[in-house]
């Protein structure tokens, strides 16, 4: 239960509502913007474009693998700028994959989850009036953005065989370095650049904002779990990007300045680099997911009416993945040669990650078990979630084991693998996410017709699209193919339709949000019943431009999530 | 509840077992009737060999349809459809070892898991919707509960990490001092073959055009003008290295991948157990034409693998005292320089 120090109604009384209302003019509130709940608005509808770029990448890529052969590449390097030969239809592959990977990983997923709900609800969630350095928010999301510009710049300059980085979001030495000529990998490398810095500013913000700007009375271990995802996921951040730019900075000095960090001919190792790349790649992985594990604790908690199943055991599973996640990463180099004694311990620490995982999933089901369930909108994203990211997490059992993984590496097995996690479990999350505050977010609510066909159909897509991939890996199927073996072609057609019936559940998402704004009913401060009980649903919806400024005081809770006041 | 739990894993697991037993026989069948619709091209095979019969007695090998190479669920093989959800044919000990280990354990323990999580799921929607269960328990926490979901997956895990780290033990077994060396070099985009034991062989071998492929009875895209030749039953020394960017040698019937990483020498024992023709692929991103740089492995009886080495001009270790003896010492030093240079 939380009361405010002095009268909770302070948004009401006339000359309050004036101050916490007071907007800049367009140009200093969306460019020079200091407002957490701005810069999350602006960073969702840039995750939202660039999801956009990144998902019309992977239909062209669809597109050209419906059937054996090359089919569009030609035509695209010619729109890209290239020649007309083969060689520049298959770098333009390579350059497709490149750029869906990055954008999906770096202009997606990251900035939705952690720059978009991290931004608007962490402060809410805590009782924060914003976070704690408002101008580095600004710049963090403005370099984002900047990140966004280079790699998209890249797509129109010289790379090799034709225009753009060709390199797979890994960016592989030496194929990055002397194998890729011209600046296109360069601006690939420097948008990594700009983003990590971006990444790096938004995670010490959001450390400092929850350890020093917690309100009276919520201590770390009455802090919501989405609270404590980001916070896991901002250390993750902290101590993995450095390492990244170290490995892309030492990665521009081979390519530009005659170092030779990663070539044999001068003592180098094109092996280090990929030490280097999943010391950071792999912590990666849970930074998509975490936030989205804490999006699920709050939306099942609430659409269940009852507080998160073992709250502590969900906290620190969610740091126990975060630490250990630091010490796996060459699991995704299982054949580079490594030694066996390093293969067996890499196998046996990869497997121990499915414990905690397991944890998460267990107690979302207890959560739920005894709870009230209502199938609103957010509560069957979260379902499909729960549902889906186990199964992308028992093939990610499968390949943990070095030995097996002999054969499964780098086939279509991985590939569905990453995307039951990514695509079916990080973005399942974030469109729980999105309709669990977008009334919040924008005051109006959406249609919950028009959420369920979003789902229905989106979960039928994305299945078709990736469940076939599993048996095309097994049949030994490489990926970041544009063309294939006459065997494969079933699966691959199969697949092809998925993403039509993906893409058209789209649809049904953008004529949601435009309704809702257009002519979605007013949403009240909690729309979703007794069981919303985190502070955000205690403010209007939307929350004045700055709330409390007079700070909730959280008194004794009887359990850990109940936060509202006591009039309530 | 309980009850009813126990009754939904014995109905999975049985479930589950029908379906492992599906999978465990469909390759015998299906390899019985591969081995019967073997008529190699005959017109095809009869040119070669006349080509070839000036050198010695080498006429590469017919394919065998579903041995070695992917299955197209489409075509008229019994048991195709089947067959294309799975792995390939194992071909070597280790490879069935590894798909023993996938198919008695991985798969029955993912897919029990699943769908056990699926059944909760189900039954949670059923029984504690609002309509059914209108009024929330107040249930925070219950320790034993949260013990036991910890212990039993760390007890799951065991079970897999021990065949697992078997399976990693018998992987990186030393190839015997006997053992044919063969080293693989990855170029954009083809890959080359060298015998240092047998008179320094080289063997460049390139992408087939699919309808040269398909005139000569085997698969586009994974066929090639000169493949790995190599003899069946006997201990292969696999080296593989790279001459520009990272390629990776991989060959899914025989469970076999390594990557080739230019300034490094890889190297990993491969016994093939039965003569066959056995494709891969490519299997790390080098450029544009990383998709057409296909691995075909012919194994051979060792007799037959001595002809070919003869036609090449090579000789077999024994022979090497006489004219192919200065060559081979040469060479030999120098890739020790080599590769202790890098």
């Amino acid at each position: 239960m939380a009361t405010t120090a002095e009268g909770f109604d302070i948004h009401h009384d006339d000359h309050a509502h004036d101050h916490a209302d007071h907007k800049p003019g367009f140009f200093a509130r969306w460019f020079m913007s200091t407002n957490h709940k701005d810069i999350g608005t602006m960073y969702l509808i840039f995750a939202i474009i660039a999801g956009i770029v990144g998902g019309a990448i992977s239909g062209i890529m669809r597109l050209e693998l419906a059937e054996p052969g090359i089919q569009y590449l030609q035509w695209w390097a010619q729109f890209m700028g290239g020649g007309n030969d083969l060689n520049t239809a298959l770098h333009m592959w390579n350059v497709f994959i490149t750029a869906h990977g990055l954008i999906m990983v770096f202009f997606m997923v990251m900035p939705a989850m952690i720059g978009g709900f991290g931004n608007w609800f962490v402060p809410l969630m805590i009782g924060a009036p914003d976070m704690a350095f408002p101008r580095m928010n600004n710049v963090s999301f403005w370099l984002t953005v900047a990140g966004f510009f280079s790699l998209l710049f890249s797509l129109f300059v010289p790379g090799g065989s034709g225009p753009g980085a060709g390199t797979g979001w890994t960016v592989y030495a030496p194929l990055s370095t002397s194998g890729s000529v011209g600046p296109a990998v360069d601006f690939a490398i420097f948008s990594l650049h700009l983003s990590g810095a971006g990444s790096i500013l938004g995670a010490t913000n959001f450390i400092t904002t929850i350890f020093n700007m917690r309100a009276p009375g919520m201590t770390l271990h009455k802090m919501p779990l989405f609270v404590w995802s980001v916070l896991v996921t901002a250390f993750l951040l902290l101590l993995a990007l450095p390492v990244l730019a170290a490995a892309i900075t030492m990665l521009l000095t081979d390519r530009n300045f005659g170092t030779t960090f990663f070539d044999p001919a001068g003592g180098g190792d094109p092996v280090l680099y990929q030490h280097l790349f999943w010391f950071f790649g792999h912590p990666e992985v849970y930074i998509m997911i975490l936030p989205g594990f804490g999006m699920i604790s709050q939306i099942v908690a609430t659409f269940s009416r009852k507080p998160v199943f073992g709250y502590l055991g969900m906290a620190y599973a969610m740091v126990a993945i975060g630490v250990v996640g630091f010490i796996v990463w060459a699991h995704h180099m299982y054949t580079v040669g490594l030694d066996v004694n390093t293969k067996m311990y890499f196998t046996a620490a990869t497997m121990v990650i499915a414990v905690p995982t397991g944890v998460k999933i267990f107690s979302w089901i207890a959560t739920m078990w005894g709870g009230s369930l209502e199938f609103k909108s957010p509560m069957v994203w979260s379902l499909g979630f729960i549902f889906l990211f186990t199964v992308g997490g028992v093939t990610g059992v499968v390949l943990a084991n070095g030995g097996i993984d002999d054969n499964l590496h780098d086939t279509y097995y991985v590939v569905a693998h990453f995307h039951y996690v990514l695509s079916m479990g990080a973005v399942f999350s974030m469109f729980a996410g999105f309709y669990y505050w977008f009334p919040k977010m924008s005051g109006r609510m959406h249609s919950e017709l028009l959420s369920h066909i979003h789902f229905w159909t989106f979960f039928i897509g994305v299945n078709v699209i990736f469940f076939p991939q599993h048996f095309l890996g097994m049949q030994g199927m490489p990926r970041r193919y544009p063309d294939y073996p006459e065997a494969y072609t079933f699966w691959h057609e199969i697949s092809t339709y998925g993403y039509y019936i993906m893409a058209g559940s789209m649809i049904f998402f953008f004529v949601n949000i435009l309704y809702a704004l257009a002519a979605g009913k007013k949403a009240e401060a909690n729309p979703w019943g007794e069981g919303a009980t985190t502070l955000e649903w205690t403010l209007p919806s939307p929350p004045p431009y700055h709330q409390f400024e007079t700070l909730p005081v959280i008194t004794d809770s009887m359990d850990y999530h109940d936060h509202r006041p006591a009039t309530a | 509840m309980g009850q009813m739990h126990t009754r939904m894993k014995i109905a999975t697991l049985a479930a589950l077992a029908a379906f492992a037993a599906l999978f465990a026989q469909v390759p015998a069948v299906a390899q019985d009737a591969a081995a019967q619709a073997t008529a190699p091209d005959a017109g095809m095979i009869e040119a070669v060999s006349e080509a070839a019969a000036t050198e010695g007695s080498y006429t590469p090998m017919a394919p065998t349809k579903g041995k070695g190479m992917p299955t197209d669920p489409r075509s008229d093989e019994p048991g195709a459809m089947a067959k294309s959800l799975t792995f390939q044919d194992q071909y070597t000990d280790n490879g069935i070892y590894a798909l023993g280990m996938h198919d008695y354990i991985l798969l029955p323990v993912i897919t029990v898991i699943s769908l056990f999580v699926l059944g909760l799921l189900l039954y949670v929607i059923v029984r504690f919707n609002r309509r059914a269960n209108p009024v929330a328990s107040k249930t925070t926490h219950n320790t034993m509960i949260e013990v036991v979901w910890t212990i039993v997956p760390v007890i799951i895990l065991v079970v897999i990490a021990v065949p697992s780290i078997t399976l990693l033990a018998r992987q990186y077994e030393t190839p015997p001092a006997e053992a044919v060396t063969i080293k693989a070099t990855g170029y954009q985009w083809y890959w080359g073959y060298t015998y240092p034991d047998h008179g320094e062989i080289e063997v460049v071998s390139n992408m087939l055009p699919e309808d040269e492929a398909v005139r000569r009875g085997e698969p586009g895209q994974l066929a090639v003008d000169n493949r790995m030749v190599v003899p069946a039953g006997v201990p292969l020394r696999i080296q593989t290295t790279a001459s520009d960017v990272i390629h990776a040698f991989a060959v899914p019937s025989l469970w076999f991948k390594m990557d080739a990483v230019p300034g490094r020498l890889n190297e990993k024992l491969l016994t093939i157990k039965e003569p066959g023709v056995y494709y891969g692929q490519c299997s790390e991103l080098c450029g544009s034409r990383h998709a057409y740089m296909p691995i075909a492995i012919e194994a051979l009886p060792p007799e037959e693998f001595a002809a070919w080495v003869k036609a090449q001009g090579g000789s077999m270790p024994g022979e090497e005292a006489e004219a192919a003896a200065p060559a081979s010492e040469e060479a030999a030093p120098e890739q020790v320089a080599l590769l202790t240079a890098r």
